[in-house]
């Protein structure tokens, strides 16, 4: 996610959706890939679009893992704690990722490069151990390769396609 | 023109397929030839991704695996310009109506597709999953047009003839559900997909979502018929991104095609389907919960009954079907009941695909008649542990089943066998274990799972999963940490009312998360109580994996002073002078294992 990207305004983002609850979770999916996470004033903006409370949007948006209350970094790594992956290793590989990026889980690098986070699983179980970075998947992991990685984006401050 | 077929699912992709995909067309650009490249599912051989499938001017398929960028283009000099087939990596011909070419072994002799049934997974990896032709081209719709000239009660006998049970874990028959379904008389009912495979360490739902997805469409299709339902939802979880794009796009080409949105069929049936992303919430794979989930409310489970056949979505009549049960669907009604009825085992019949993970060779996705032992799965296809390891046990049905250790690798799969020995089928995830396991870390993985899974409405899952994971916390943790004398017996009062809690847990819940939590303790407890001593008697961990329970040392024989530990270890608790032997300071040790592992000389030993 670029922070250079010019981003639509909320209204024009959830005017498509019905007025329904059915559709909270949507919206609040479609607000997220679109500024990154779900701030205050988003919430407050939803809650009066859909005419429900806030603290019923909160509640939502925190029952779900997907959902992000702070801003993520520009190159958001998210580990797979699956069963084959733990098995695999994928806690070490996770120690060595906070130890390399100097940030713990559900965090954001001061220079809001990176972030980093956990998932369930990621269902690409055969490569384990796993992890996705800004959508694309990488398998097969070690903490070399995982060095090298992260030593290639923090010097191009992207992820390459 | 040769055809080029590149096995593009998530597993593929992560492993390089695109860029294999660009290799094939730069080659095909510089020799100016022309060549099509298809990209398919999964063929679960995950191992030998990238996989690429090469067509010859005859008309052959030829596979092969681990194809990098690097050798696409080597591989199509060999076999599309020197017509030379045995090459590294090759992994077999496709059976489709040519004389074979001789001495190229058929895919299907290969040892990991050997003992594998491919009924469901028929079409994944070997059929474009976005074309709905080529899906119409290997008997796509068949089914749905034989529904069409059936009546609702006809579909759901031909459905329970067949002996299909829900493959999402519980295994209740289809053709029951479906049939209390159809007599809810409402002039709304709903048929819902579940593709929210939450279950960590399985993949089945992703792959046939990915390698067929028309499939899952068509058996809802039929469902929808069977109930009377003109609407149905797909509730797919969001960290599968390419399911949900190809379900969109399928979607749309239905509705272009006058299969959805239309009256179709002498009773003029209309269907419409749309797609539900998932928000990341393992306990919206309950029936109820995921209901919520799709009404927009936070995805907890409600007390049964009235059963959603009956009172579901909206308060509607729903059923709620996993993939692989949907995509069995459209299969059976085009062969009929006996083709899937003929296999298995008395009340398990059919097939299974299971997702081969962890500790084992071939990892990737199987597809098995009921009835295989489980050495088979593990041995035979699987092709055993790597490294030469011992096996240990599977863990089998996620974070609600249970360990399987190696006395009961013979049993026979099916629902009721896995039952016997406290596991379940679960959606089929089957993670292999070996030595290096540790069944303690694994109990305590799965209830630290559990515990921030858990939705929080009744007691007992919701704190009763919280102190047993923190008596399994306590049990993998170091002394050090309590030295308090009371924190000690209280430490020792939780452990024996260990089992006790599990069994409340199991009895006193809500829904199925709850009531399965504890699952994986009790059955870890049942095979594996020596290694549960040996960390609280001996504070050792026999597989060497419980952090807290390990000492580094080092060799004084062995360490040449490199220092290279010292300036590795992230405490500084290695001391030591140039030269001359090293040692670690224990109270400072973190149990990183740093030092264990830059050591070149292996003179850090851990026990």
């Amino acid at each position: 996610m670029e922070t250079t990207q010019q981003t639509r305004p909320i209204d024009e983002v959830i005017a498509k959706y019905p007025k329904a609850r059915e559709h909270l979770i949507s919206i609040l999916q479609e607000v997220q890939a679109e500024y990154g996470f779900l701030s205050t004033e988003s919430i407050n903006r939803i809650s009066s679009y859909l005419n429900l409370p806030s603290s019923k949007i909160f509640g939502v948006a925190t029952f779900y893992n997907q959902f992000k209350l702070n801003a993520p970094g520009r190159i958001q790594v998210a580990i797979c704690r699956g069963t084959a992956c733990h098995v695999k290793g994928s806690l070490n590989l996770l120690d060595s990722c906070r130890q390399l990026l100097g940030i713990e889980v559900g965090q954001t690098s001061k220079d809001g490069l990176f972030s980093l986070e956990t998932v369930a699983c990621l269902g690409c179980c055969s490569i384990a151990p796993a992890m996705m970075v800004n959508g694309q998947f990488f398998g097969r992991l070690d903490k070399k390769k995982l060095e090298y990685l992260i030593e290639t984006w923090r010097a191009s401050g992207r992820v390459e396609e | 023109m040769n055809k080029i077929f590149i096995g593009m699912g998530t597993c593929g992709l992560a492993t390089g397929a695109g860029h294999v995909k660009t290799a094939v067309e730069k080659w095909a650009a510089a020799r100016d030839m022309k060549v099509v490249v298809t990209p398919t599912g999964c063929i679960g051989y995950c191992k030998a991704e990238p996989i690429m499938d090469v067509v010859t001017d005859d008309g052959h398929r030829v596979s092969y695996g681990n194809v990098t960028a690097d050798v696409a283009g080597f591989i199509l000099d060999e076999v599309l310009v020197r017509k030379n087939y045995k090459l590294d990596g090759l992994l077999g011909q496709f059976k489709n109506g040519t004389t074979p070419l001789p001495g190229i072994p058929m895919i299907e002799e290969h040892p990991y597709f050997r003992k594998q049934v491919k009924y469901v997974l028929r079409n994944c990896g070997v059929i474009d999953p976005e074309s709905l032709m080529d899906y119409r081209a290997h008997g796509g719709f068949k089914g749905f047009e034989r529904a069409m000239g059936m009546s609702s009660e006809q579909v759901i006998q031909e459905i329970t003839r067949s002996g299909l049970r829900g493959r999402g874990g519980s295994g209740f028959p289809a053709g029951k559900k479906w049939e209390l379904a159809l007599a809810s008389k409402n002039a709304k009912k709903y048929v819902i997909c579940n593709a929210d495979e939450g279950d960590p360490g399985a993949f089945m739902d992703r792959s046939i979502l990915e390698g067929d997805t028309y499939a899952v469409l068509e058996g809802m299709m039929v469902a929808g018929y069977a109930i009377g339902a003109d609407e149905g939802i797909i509730y797919c979880r969001a960290e599968y991104p390419l399911a949900i794009e190809r379900i969109k796009k399928a979607i749309e080409v239905l509705k272009s095609e006058g299969l959805l949105d239309a009256p179709v069929g002498p009773a003029g049936f209309q269907f419409k389907l749309r797609i539900k992303m998932g928000a990341g919430a393992f306990v919206c794979g309950e029936e109820t919960a995921l209901m919520a989930s799709v009404e927009g409310r936070r995805g907890m489970p409600r007390p049964r009954p009235p059963f959603p056949s009956v009172e579901g979505l909206f308060q509607k009549p729903t059923i709620v079907n996993n993939v692989e049960t949907m995509a069995n669907v459209s299969h059976i009604m085009r062969e009929g009941a006996q083709s899937f009825s003929s296999m298995g085992t008395q009340n398990s019949k059919g097939t299974k695909v299971f997702a081969l993970t962890g500790k084992v060779a071939n990892a990737g996705l199987v597809e098995v008649p009921m009835g295989i032992t489980l050495r088979e799965i593990v041995f035979d296809i699987g092709g055993g542990i790597p490294g030469g390891k011992a096996f240990k046990a599977v863990q089998i049905g996620g974070p609600s089943g249970g360990c399987i250790p190696a006395e009961h690798l013979d049993i026979k799969i099916d629902y009721e066998s896995l039952k016997s020995v406290g596991a379940i089928m679960g959606s089929g995830g089957l993670v292999v274990m070996d030595e290096d396991t540790c069944m303690v870390d694994m109990a305590r993985y799965f209830l630290a799972f559990i515990t921030s899974e858990s939705c929080g409405k009744c007691i007992p899952c919701r704190e009763g999963t919280q102190r047993l994971y923190e008596i399994l916390d306590s049990i993998v943790s170091p002394y050090t940490k309590m030295a308090d004398e009371e924190e000690n017996l209280l430490r020792f009062n939780r452990v024996l009312n260990m089992e006790s809690l599990a069994q409340v847990i199991k009895d006193t819940s809500l829904c199925g998360l709850g009531q399965s939590a504890p699952n994986p303790v009790l059955s870890t407890l049942r095979f594996f109580r020596k290694e549960y001593e040996a960390h609280i008697y001996d504070r050792k961990c026999p597989a060497h994996q419980c952090k807290g329970l390990l000492t580094f040392s080092i060799d004084t024989n062995a360490c040449t002073g490199c220092t290279l530990c010292a300036k590795k270890c992230p405490t500084s608790a290695i001391v030591g002078e140039k030269k001359k032997a090293h040692y670690i300071v224990d109270e400072k040790c973190i149990r990183c294992g740093t030092c264990h592992d830059v050591c070149r000389f292996d003179a850090v030993s851990v026990s």
